[in-house]
C-alpha cells in the first residue's frame, strides 16, 4: 500500500476527521463518531428483517467507545486492522459509509464490489485493512504490515483490533512472539466483552488475565479500567507518538472492556438464551460513551450534528437501496490480479 | 558452452538477482539463515542483504503467513521459506483463507504479491510426515497459483516468475530434484504461469510427468525406447493455472494419455487433468486415459514399503507398455538412479 495522501471525506457529506490531529480528543468529532456508529448499527438492525442485507452481520453497539478512541488518536496514514465485528473500526477510521452500506446491500458500489459483504469491509485509503471472518486471522498481517513500514522506516502506526476470543487462538501468541522479537512498530488493541458467542471468558480461560498473556509473550500490556474515550484516547495517542518517533519502539498490549448489548449475529438481544441478563447489558447501557459525549456538547452544536449525522446515515441507505447490484458476468473478476 | 547450474543453485540465484533488482523482496523461514542455507538455496543472502531483509524465524508458520500476507498489502513482496511441505499445512488458514481470497473479497483492493517455497521430501526414510506433497490441496484453491518446476533452468525462471507475480504463489520443489544440474542462464528470465513444456517427443502415447514424476517419465521413456515404443514426454511445470492446450495437441496425436502424479491421485492435478484433457476431446472416440499417483495411503519409512509406494521408471513404463500393446506382463528392469543411492541422512 503506497503511503496516501488522500484528504477526501469520509463521503455521504460528513467532514473529514483532521488526520494530523493532536492533543485532547475534541469532543465534536467523538459525539459525531460515536452517533455515526449508533445510528448505522440501529439503522442495520431496523433494516435487517425485510432482509435488504442477506448476509450475517455483527454489530458494534455498545462495543462503539473503544473503536472511536483508539482511531481518534491515530492519523490517516496509520492503519487498523479490525475484526468481523468491524463496523466501529471501520466508521471511526474514516470508513466510507456509502460503500459500507452498498457492501452490506451485496451491490456494486460497495467497498469489496459485493464480494465480501459485512465481514469483509475494507477502507484502503482511510487506513482500514481488510476484515476476516475466521477469529484472530488478520493479527499477524497487522504485524506483517507494521514490519513494513518498519523496514521502510515509515512513521505510521499499525492497530490490530481483535476480541477476547481471539486471544485462545495460536497465532495470536505466535504473532505477540514475533512482534516482541522484532520490536515492531504495533498496538494490539483486545476489545474485551467477556464472550465468544455464548461463552464467557471463565469457561474458556483457566487464567483469564488477557494482559499477562502478552506479557509473558514480552510485550508490555495495560488494561483499561473502562471504556472512557479520554481515557483510551490519551493512553493511545502517546503509545501511537512512542511508534512514530522510533521504528524499532516495539509493540505495545490493550486491554479494554467494553460490551455488546446485541445477539453475537443478528439484529436482535439474545437474553432469552439466559446465557447473560438484561441487567447485565443495562449496568453497561448505563456508562453508555454516546451519552457521555452528548452532555459535552451544547443542545445547539448536539443538533447541528445529529442533523449531519442522520441525513448521511439515511442517504447512504437509500444510495445502497438504489445502486445496482453486480453483473452475474463479473463472478471470475479479480480472483487473480493480472497485469 | 552453457552453464550448468544444480537446481539448489538455480534457486539462490533466483532469489539474489530479485533481491538485488527489487527492495521489496524480503525472505524469511526457518533457518534461511543458518549454516546450512535451506540446502544452500539461501547460501550468501544473508550476509549481503542483511537480517532485516533475510531471516529466520520463531517456529510460527500460521503466524509467519499472516506477517507475509501483511506485509504484501503494504507493497512488499515476501518469500517464506518451508524446509517440509508438511508444515504448510500449519499456514493453511492464512493460505486458503486470506492469501488466496484476498483480493477478490476484498473487491480488488488487496493483492497478495507472496512466494511461499515448501520442499517435498522422499526416500531414506522421509516418511509419514515428511513426504507429503499436498500441492493439489493447494491447487484446490481459486486464487493460489502453484508451480512445480523440475529443471535448474526452470527452478530459476520459475522462481523470478513467481516473485514478480501479482498474486500468491506456492513453489513446489522436490528434494531429489535439488541434486539436478543443467543449463541455467545467467541473465534474469521467466518461465510464466500457464507454460507446458514437450519435453521429449514421441508418436505412441504422451505422458505428463509432475514434479520428480518428470524425471521419473523421462526415464520410463528410455525403458519403452528399448521395446520401439516412443512417449511424448510434458512438463506441465505450472499446476495452477494449468496449460491444457499442449496436453490436449499431444494427446490428439498419440490418443493415449498417462499422467503420472508426485502425490495421491485421487483429487489430484493428476486427475483434474485427465478429466480436463477427457472434456476437451469428448468428441473423439479411442483415446485411452490413465492416471498414476501414490499410491491411497501414508508414505512408510520402511524401504520395501516406501518403494511399493511410488510410481517408479519400471512401473509407469509397464502402465505405459499395457495401455500402447495391451500386455500387462511386461516390466522393465528396476534400476537405482543416483540421486536415491546419494540421499543420506540423517535429515
Amino acid at each position: 500500500m503506497p503511503p496516501t495522501s488522500s484528504r477526501e471525506s469520509r463521503g455521504a457529506g460528513l467532514p473529514a476527521r483532521d488526520p494530523a490531529r493532536t492533543g485532547p480528543p475534541d469532543p465534536e468529532t467523538c459525539y459525531r463518531l460515536l452517533l455515526l456508529i449508533r445510528t448505522v448499527e440501529e439503522e442495520i438492525a431496523r433494516v435487517y428483517p425485510s432482509d435488504v442485507i442477506k448476509s450475517p452481520v455483527h454489530l458494534s453497539i455498545g462495543q462503539e467507545a473503544v473503536a472511536v478512541a483508539v482511531c481518534m488518536a491515530l492519523r490517516l496514514e496509520d492503519v487498523v486492522f479490525g475484526t468481523y465485528r468491524g463496523h466501529a473500526a471501520y466508521l471511526a477510521k474514516g470508513g466510507d459509509l456509502d460503500r459500507m452500506i452498498a457492501e452490506l446491500y451485496g451491490k456494486n458500489t460497495g467497498c469489496a464490489g459485493g464480494k465480501g459483504g459485512s465481514m469483509h469491509l475494507v477502507d484502503v485509503e482511510h487506513g482500514v485493512m481488510g476484515t476476516s471472518a475466521v477469529v484472530a486471522t488478520t493479527i499477524p498481517e497487522a504485524l506483517g504490515m507494521a514490519m513494513a513500514f518498519q523496514y521502510r522506516r515509515e512513521p505510521r502506526v499499525v492497530v490490530s483490533f481483535f476480541g477476547d476470543g481471539a486471544t485462545e487462538e495460536g497465532v495470536f501468541f505466535e504473532t505477540l512472539n514475533v512482534a516482541a522479537l522484532r520490536k515492531a512498530p504495533l498496538i494490539f488493541l483486545c476489545e474485551n466483552n467477556s464472550y465468544a458467542i455464548h461463552t464467557h471468558l471463565h469457561q474458556r480461560q483457566a487464567q483469564s488475565d488477557i494482559c499477562r498473556k502478552a506479557e509473558a509473550m514480552g510485550v508490555p500490556a495495560f488494561r483499561f479500567e473502562s471504556d472512557d474515550v479520554e481515557t483510551v484516547y490519551a493512553r493511545i495517542a502517546g503509545a501511537a507518538a512512542r511508534l512514530r518517533a522510533d521504528p524499532f519502539a516495539g509493540p505495545c498490549f490493550f486491554e479494554a472492556p467494553t460490551c455488546r448489548w446485541r445477539e453475537h449475529v443478528g439484529p436482535g438481544e439474545d437474553f432469552h438464551l439466559g446465557y447473560r441478563t438484561a441487567d447485565d447489558v443495562r449496568r453497561c447501557q448505563a456508562n453508555d460513551a454516546l451519552k457521555k459525549a452528548a452532555g459535552r456538547l451544547t443542545e445547539i452544536r448536539r443538533a447541528v450534528i445529529e442533523r449531519e449525522v442522520l441525513g448521511a446515515v439515511a442517504r447512504a441507505f437509500e444510495r445502497a437501496a438504489a445502486a445496482p447490484f453486480p453483473e452475474a458476468g463479473t463472478l471470475l473478476d479479480d480472483v487473480y490480479k493480472e497485469v | 558452452m552453457e552453464r550448468e547450474l544444480s537446481f539448489v543453485e538455480a534457486i539462490c540465484e533466483a532469489t539474489d538477482q530479485e533481491m538485488g533488482r527489487d527492495r521489496n523482496v524480503v525472505l524469511f523461514g526457518l533457518g534461511v539463515d543458518d549454516p546450512k542455507h535451506i540446502q544452500g538455496t539461501t547460501k550468501g543472502l544473508p550476509e549481503k542483504y542483511g537480517a532485516e531483509r533475510v531471516f529466520d524465524t520463531p517456529l510460527s508458520e500460521d503466524a509467519m503467513t499472516g506477517v507475509a500476507v501483511g506485509m504484501a498489502w503494504a507493497g512488499l513482496r515476501p518469500i517464506h521459506v518451508h524446509i517440509r511441505m508438511d508444515f504448510a499445512l500449519l499456514a493453511a488458514n492464512q493460505l486458503v483463507n486470506m492469501a488466496a481470497k484476498s483480493y477478490y473479497m476484498f473487491g480488488g483492493k488487496l493483492n497478495v504479491p507472496m512466494v511461499v517455497r515448501g520442499m517435498i521430501g522422499k526416500s531414506w526414510g522421509q516418511g509419514p510426515q515428511h513426504s507429503q506433497a499436498l500441492y493439489s490441496m493447494f491447487a484446490h484453491v481459486p486464487g493460489l497459483k502453484v508451480v512445480a518446476p523440475t529443471t535448474p533452468h526452470d527452478a530459476k525462471g520459475c522462481l523470478i516468475a513467481a516473485i514478480r507475480d501479482d498474486n500468491p504463489v506456492l513453489y513446489v520443489e522436490h528434494r531429489m530434484l535439488h541434486f539436478q544440474k543443467g543449463p541455467v542462464p545467467e541473465a534474469m528470465y521467466e518461465v510464466a504461469p500457464g507454460s507446458a513444456r514437450v519435453t521429449a517427443e514421441g508418436a505412441d502415447l504422451t505422458m505428463v510427468g509432475i514434479s520428480y514424476m518428470q524425471l521419473e517419465c523421462l526415464r520410463a521413456r528410455h525403458e519403452l525406447a528399448a521395446v520401439g515404443i516412443e512417449a511424448e514426454v510434458i512438463d506441465p511445470i505450472w499446476l495452477a493455472p494449468l496449460d491444457l492446450d499442449t496436453v490436449v495437441r499431444s494427446v490428439r496425436k498419440t490418443r493415449r494419455l498417462l499422467v503420472v502424479d508426485n502425490d495421491w491421485a485421487y483429487c489430484g492435478v493428476g486427475a483434474s487433468l485427465v478429466a480436463a484433457v477427457a472434456e476437451a476431446l469428448s468428441g473423439e472416440v479411442g483415446i485411452q486415459y490413465r492416471c498414476l499417483g501414490f499410491q491411497p495411503t501414508t508414505c512408510p519409512t520402511s524401504p520395501t514399503l516406501e518403494e511399493a509406494f511410488y510410481p517408479n521408471p519400471a512401473s509407469i513404463a509397464a502402465g505405459a507398455h499395457e495401455m500402447v500393446r495391451g500386455d500387462s506382463t511386461w516390466r522393465p528392469p528396476r534400476r537405482a538412479y543416483p540421486e536415491t543411492i546419494s540421499f543420506r541422512g540423517p535429515f
